[in-house]
Parts: C-alpha cells; structure tokens; sequence
C-alpha cells in the first residue's frame, strides 16, 4: 500500500491531477460537439498523426506537444480542404487520411531511426507531465475555452443545421475550421494524458454520458466536463491504488460513469 | 426554411431556445408568442429532435417568421406533413405573409395545393418550362376559402417535352389537366411560387 501522505507531497502527482483536470474541462463542451456531429472517427484519425509529430519534433528539435499540434492543425486544414474538394464520403477520406498517417509516422520512426516509447505514446503517460508541458497544456486549454465562449452560438447554429446557418449569417467555413483546430489543439495536449489510442474515449465517453442528464446544449457541456473530472480522479486514484496505467483507468473510471447514466429512466 | 431538419438525438436542444438561437435580439416572450402564431406553444419545452414532420414545419416557419423577414424562402415547407395537415400549413403561410407584408418564394411538387394560392408560377425542369399567373378562379377570394378541403384542378400547357436525360425533345404539347399525366418522364417538375 502506498502512503498517501507522502504522495501528497510529490509534486508529479499534482502536476498529473492538474493536467488531467484541464484536458477534461476542455474535453466536455468539444466532445460534446463531437458526439452531436458524429465526429468520433475525426478525432481518430487526428490521434493517429500524433506518432508522425512526434517523430518531427524529434527531427526538428521542438517539443514533443507542440509538434503533434502542429501536425494535428495541419491534417485538420487538410481535411477541411479535402471535404470541400471530394466526391469521396467523410469516413472514406478519414480513413484514408488516419492509416496513411499513421504508416508514415511508424516508416519516418524508421527512417531516423529514433527510439520512441510507443506505449506511453499510444497509452499517455499522465504521471511523467512536466510543469513545461503544463504550462503548454495551460496555453491551448485557454485558447479552446476562448474560441469556445466566443464562438459557442455559431457553433450551436452550424452543428443544427448548416445551410440554415449559413442563411443567418454565420461564416459556415470558418466555424467548421475553428471546430477542427480546437480538436486538434485538445487532441495533442491530451495525448500526454490518455494516449493515443484513448483519446476518442475522453472526447466521447463523457459527452455520451452526459446527454441523459441534459436538457440544455450548455448542460450537458457543462456535465460532459465534470464527468470527465471524476473520471480523471477516480482514474488517478485507481492508478495510485493499485499501480494501474493512468490513462485506461481514467477511461474506464469514464466507461462506467458512462455505464451508471444509462440506468437512469430517461 | 429548410426541407426538412434532421436533428441528432444526442443534441438536447429545446424549441423555445432553437428559436432563440443565433438571435439575440430576440426575448423570450418573442419567442413564445411566434410559437403561439403557428399553434406550437405547447412544444417550446420539446425537444427539437422529436418533433413529428408537421410540428417541425411549425417550428421552422415561427422561427423564420420571429425574424420579420422580407422574403419567406420555403423549399417544400409541407415535406413530411399529412394531407391535412399540409392544408393548414398552407393556410398558416397565406396568413404569415399577410402579417408580416413579406414576399413568399415556395419550391414545391405539390401542383393542386400551391396552384391555389399563388401570383406567379414558375414551372422547372432544368430550364423554366412555362411561367405566370395560375388560372383566375385560384385568386378567387371565394376559391381561397375553400382551398384546404377541395384540391385545386388547374391547366397548363407546354409546348415541348422533356427525354429521359431531361433534354427538350420536340414541339409536342404536354398538359397536366387535374391528373398527373406529364411527359417529363422520371425528373418531377419542380414548382416554383411566388406570392406578394
């Protein structure tokens, strides 16, 4: 059994529970809009560019979280053109755009031949967070809610209905845009927590649990949030408890919080 | 207004704040009494996902209208609706336009309900086919009373007639007297109404 006193005192665990709690906030109202515009595979396919950042901060010598930003931004603006562009269906694009990432991520690992830890990468290594990289998470959280609060009604009009919006006046392109950007800012500063491979979760689990306690846009953004704090803590408590990986606890801590609301009488 | 708005379930939104969306001008009491116009107050509580086709078009047409706008765009405002229903929706636009003194543009395949109410008939297929005033009796005050349990027959001649790939073939008249007969083949004339 581990001392909890003495945890108390260690500074990563703080920094951990910090960085857990501002990805969840953000996390909320974003994967709200996620769960509303069926956007899950979107955020997959950011997730999957995360190892080719990586890999180009590496080459280029900048941080890790700022390069998977960087890239994540990128594929976004590349998405949005494509959509405009194509014949193809979303998901099509998406799963082209996810796998070739990926696969150019794993052969540029290769190619420089670079050591990455690719369990921490796809699992999140929430313990190891630097005030650095909180500082950095700080930044993009900041910027979300920002766009978020200023944009929340546009971005409400567009999600109902896009041709109506863009009748009424809001810019349909450039809140489609925003939208994507904030993704992938949330999707790189909450690798360092779930991983890769759980982002989707994070984004969508809390927003789907929240939806039968709502009534309102802004309650069940609101809710969304805080489920996904109680799964961050629940989650870090699990992993002190009993030296369980942070980020698939927090999942599951979310999964069946997630699992709880369905019991509720609608 | 849209055809028809496919709201996602997992999106709680509420009919007096679908109103109040995108509208900040607008006060809650606007918003209420726009909702009472159409006869839909009794939903602002609902949720906008489970709304029937005819409770939409309502709603859709009191948050176009708590706009005053001064050109009502409908595309087919009674999709989704049933037979009665569609008259009263018709009836419910009639009355809007006069109250709010607003142009009404309506796209519709509807030939016997729109042709009964409207100044101005454009008739499309891919070009206009024939444009102008339906026929005098469908301006008819005494008509208009009616419209809503008689079906409008009414006369239109063509001087062409359309192929498969919506093409102009030949110098054949086509008439849709009362019945559906129309050598457009497979494209549906789209109707174009516009009430002032």
């Amino acid at each position: 059994m581990v001392q909890f006193s003495e945890l108390l005192h260690s500074q990563f665990l703080w920094y951990a529970l910090a960085a857990g709690l501002l990805v969840a906030l953000v996390s909320g109202p974003l994967g709200c809009f996620a769960v509303w515009r069926r956007m899950a595979y979107f955020g997959d396919t950011l997730a999957h560019s995360a190892l080719l950042g990586v890999t180009l901060g590496f080459v280029l010598q900048i941080m890790p979280t700022l390069a998977v930003g960087a890239t994540c931004c990128a594929l976004a603006v590349l998405l949005v053109y494509l959509q405009r562009r194509q014949k193809l269906s979303v998901d099509t694009l998406l799963g082209i755009l996810s796998h070739s990432m990926l696969a150019l991520g794993i052969v540029t690992v290769s190619l420089f031949k670079i050591k990455v830890d690719l369990l921490s990468l796809l699992l999140g290594d929430l313990l190891a967070v630097s005030g650095r990289d909180l500082v950095l998470m700080l930044a993009a959280a900041a910027l979300i809610a920002a766009l978020l609060y200023f944009l929340w009604e546009k971005l409400l009009a567009f999600t109902l209905h896009e041709e109506l919006a863009a009748v009424e006046g809001v810019p349909v392109e450039k809140t489609r845009l925003a939208l994507m950007l904030m993704l992938a800012l949330l999707i790189a500063i909450a690798m360092k927590v779930v991983g890769v491979l759980l982002i989707t979760a994070l984004l969508i689990i809390p927003a789907a649990a929240a939806r039968k306690l709502a009534n309102t846009p802004e309650r069940m953004a609101v809710l969304a949030s805080t489920i996904g704090c109680i799964a961050v803590l629940l989650g870090l408590l699990a992993s002190i408890l009993w030296d369980t990986p942070a980020g698939p606890s927090i999942v599951l801590a979310a999964g069946m919080i997630f699992l709880a609301c369905q019991f509720r009488t609608a | 207004m849209p055809q028809r708005l496919q709201i996602d379930a997992s999106m709680p939104m509420s009919i007096k704040r679908f109103l109040l969306l995108g509208q900040p001008g607008l006060s809650t009491d606007a918003a209420q009494a726009a909702l009472q116009r159409v006869g839909a107050s009794q939903l602002s509580d609902a949720n906008l996902a489970e709304l029937s086709g005819g409770e939409m078009q309502r709603v859709l047409l009191a948050r176009a209208a708590s706009r005053k706008p001064q050109l009502l765009v409908l595309d087919e405002p009674t999709q989704g609706v049933d037979v009665g229903g569609q008259s009263e929706v018709y009836q419910l636009i009639a009355a809007l336009r006069d109250e709010l003194g607003c142009g009404v543009l309506l796209v519709s395949h509807d030939l016997h309900l729109v042709m009964a109410a409207t100044d101005k008939v454009l008739c499309i297929n891919q070009h206009i086919c024939c444009e102008g005033h339906p026929e005098q009796v469908s301006r008819d005050p005494a008509y208009l009373e009616l419209f809503g349990d008689k079906v409008a027959p009414y006369t239109h001649q063509h001087n062409h007639a359309h192929s498969l790939s919506g093409d102009v073939v030949d110098e054949h008249g086509c008439n849709h007297s009362g019945h559906h007969s129309h050598n457009h083949s497979n494209n549906h004339p789209d109707k174009q109404d516009e009430r002032k």
